[in-house]
């Protein structure tokens, strides 16, 4: 692999001239917060951020879109939504989410609406520092090693930057002579030492290793209740995940003859309807039910599936859940803690 | 290569192939029979499928939702579904009449384990409007029937007229190659002449059964499977040659969408016919 020194000065010089191929989606500020969202302003673009509210799955699987034009001819496959991007200062664990999502969107059947949106979205990764929500390091998703175009390695004064695809590679010739391609051993010595410090600025570790266990064990623990009585069922922790695919289609007609869509939107097994079939049976009626469902995804599923949870690490449920429902105090709370949050007050405060 | 049309060139899992409704017709208060064919032809006769295996089926303007195949393979070109009025979906299919356009996509999930099947004896067990999949992997084995070993229906309905199929099932008995026992909980007609009880009470008129030779096929309403099961397990069939279906709420039938996980699986991947070892595993089942 190639690893090239960027200037920092020279970094938003080499984004201008890369704005002639496709509109760039950074991360930008919005209250106190940092939303993707498309750059007109490259000054707008911040590069020290923490996670963004909603991670970059909207960009390949937007909250809503139209999968079919339909009248009574049959029909029409829609993909006007999706254009060619590139996406900078997208963070590991982010790049982790999407290759997470490729497994269950692109295995057996592809979904074309995925892939299509994927293969136009170049991923120009950017290296993150942790808060003290962001727990990567435990899911071993703190290191991106694949799914990136270009990554760049913020070290103050440089980039150093790793080229990960022909088409990263394409970019770069673009601005050959904003690239050095000698690394002097200070510079080496700096990623080191950026890398050794990053690795001790963690503050939050989950044993993930004994998760899949524990979820089997503990699968009728008192806990879950106590967690289920406390959620309000409002599926931001699903909005928020980057590992989160589920979705609902429903079909939109209009009056005047105007083709009908095929509607596809964003779903969370955190919702009551969500496994009601017709006829009014709901599987899972009990919001602790359906909490079990969604951390079984995360912390057992995929584990056995594929080796790995599906849980990337970016701390957004941690920083999102009104009561405090989270991988984090789910899985204290798996370990035999007694976990002091918000939705175990609460609980007590119901009970009383 | 040119990755840049490349998703727009590939086949769409998600379009419904344009189907036309051939014939329906009820088949009690609110349970219909749908015979239906692509329109293309050639797709028509090459639409290969498995008993058990389900299709996602679209009315234009109000939604897509999966239903059973009911018909069997080995009589290919038509697919045939008994749907009972439920939803939103069903609703609008009852008010469709023949020759009307819908949509439909599939096969999809894993059917029955016909070739695992092959030389056993099969004992089939129905109960109530719930019959819709087994009928497919029933007409599969009268359709190949030296395939199979001995092949006994059990089928217990609440009354008389919420027997689905009941000619067919009428004619069955008439047939020396298989055993059919058929019961209603109560008859409101005078008429009836086979058993009245529930569907277990029909066990005693089996036929000395071999049960590690013995596949075992179970549909019905949630309350019945417990009692059958029992009745199962009674006659020593082991627990993973006794196949049940189960439903769920799907959008997509190809494991996107999410909404019938249980647990690890995906209903339409996975599923939707388990074994009754899968279920004893099932967390969310228990």
């Amino acid at each position: 692999m190639r690893i090239l020194k960027l200037k920092k000065a020279d970094l938003y010089r080499f984004l201008e001239v890369i704005y002639k191929e496709a509109d760039i989606w950074a991360p930008q500020k919005k209250g106190d917060k940092f939303v993707f969202d498309r750059v007109d302003d490259f000054s707008k673009i911040e590069l020290q951020t923490t996670r963004t509210i909603i991670p970059p799955k909207k960009i390949m699987v937007p909250p809503m879109f139209n999968m079919f034009d339909f009248n009574e001819a049959g029909y029409k496959e829609d993909f006007s939504h999706i254009s060619k991007k590139i996406l900078f200062g997208i963070h590991p664990c982010d790049i982790h989410g999407l290759l997470t999502l490729d497994k269950l969107f692109i295995q057996e059947y592809p979904d074309p609406y995925y892939m299509g949106a994927r293969e136009k979205t170049l991923i120009l990764g950017l290296s993150c520092w942790p808060d003290e929500h962001c727990f990567c390091k435990s899911t071993r998703t703190n290191i991106i090693e694949e799914g990136y175009d270009l990554f760049f390695t913020d070290l103050d004064e440089f980039f150093l930057v790793w080229i990960g695809s022909s088409q990263g590679d394409d970019l770069v010739k673009l601005a050959p002579d904003k690239f050095d391609e000698n690394l002097s051993d200070k510079d080496i010595q700096a990623y080191i030492r950026w890398q050794n410090d990053k690795e001790k600025a963690f503050k939050t570790e989950i044993d993930f290793v004994t998760m899949p266990d524990l979820m089997e064990l503990k699968y009728k623990a008192p806990f879950w209740q106590e967690a289920g009585d406390a959620c309000l069922a409002c599926g931001s922790c699903s909005m928020v995940c980057p590992t989160c695919n589920c979705y609902n289609v429903a079909d939109k007609t209009f009056l005047g003859g105007k083709p009908g869509k095929r509607i596809r939107t964003w779903d969370s097994c955190t919702l009551p309807e969500y496994s009601e079939v017709a006829g009014g049976e709901n599987f899972r009626e009990d919001k602790s039910d359906r909490l079990k469902l969604w951390y079984t995804h995360k912390l057992q599923a995929y584990v056995s599936k594929y080796g790995k949870p599906s849980c990337v690490g970016c701390g957004r449920c941690i920083a999102t859940c009104p009561v405090g429902i989270n991988v984090k105090t789910i899985a204290r709370a798996l370990e035999g803690e007694e976990v002091d949050a918000f939705w175990k007050k609460m609980s007590r405060e119901v009970t009383k | 290569m040119n990755a840049e049309h490349k998703s727009l060139e590939r086949k769409n899992p998600f379009t419904p192939e344009p189907a036309r409704i051939v014939r329906t017709y009820p088949l009690t208060d609110d349970v219909k029979f749908f015979q239906v064919r692509l329109v293309d032809m050639d797709k028509a006769l090459l639409f290969k499928y498995r008993p058990g295996q389900f299709a996602m089926i679209s009315v234009l303007g109000t939604g897509e939702a999966p239903f059973c195949i009911s018909s069997t393979p080995s009589r290919p070109g038509l697919l045939e579904f008994c749907i009972r009025k439920a939803g939103t979906v069903t609703g609008a299919l009852f008010k469709l009449k023949e020759n009307s356009l819908i949509g439909l996509r599939g096969p999809y999930g894993n059917g029955f384990p016909v070739d695992d099947m092959k030389n056993k004896d099969i004992i089939i067990v129905l109960g109530g409007l719930v019959v819709a999949p087994l009928r497919s992997v029933l007409l599969y084995c009268l359709d190949n029937r030296d395939q199979f070993g001995k092949v006994s229906v059990l089928y217990g309905a609440k009354r008389p007229a919420e027997m689905i199929f009941r000619e067919e099932y009428f004619s069955l008995k008439e047939r020396g190659d298989l055993e059919c026992h058929l019961t209603v909980d109560q008859d409101d007609t005078g008429t009836w002449k086979e058993n009245i009880g529930v569907v277990t009470t029909l066990f005693p008129r089996l036929k000395k059964v071999d049960p590690d030779a013995t596949y075992s096929l179970v549909c019905g309403p949630p309350v019945m499977y417990k009692f059958v099961i029992k009745e199962l397990l009674k006659l020593n069939i082991p627990k993973n040659q006794i196949l049940m279906t189960l439903e769920r709420r799907m959008k997509c039938g190809v494991g996107k969408c999410g909404h019938c996980a249980i647990d690890y699986i995906y209903t339409c991947l996975d599923g939707p016919v388990f074994t009754y070892w899968d279920v004893l595993h099932m967390r969310e089942l228990i």
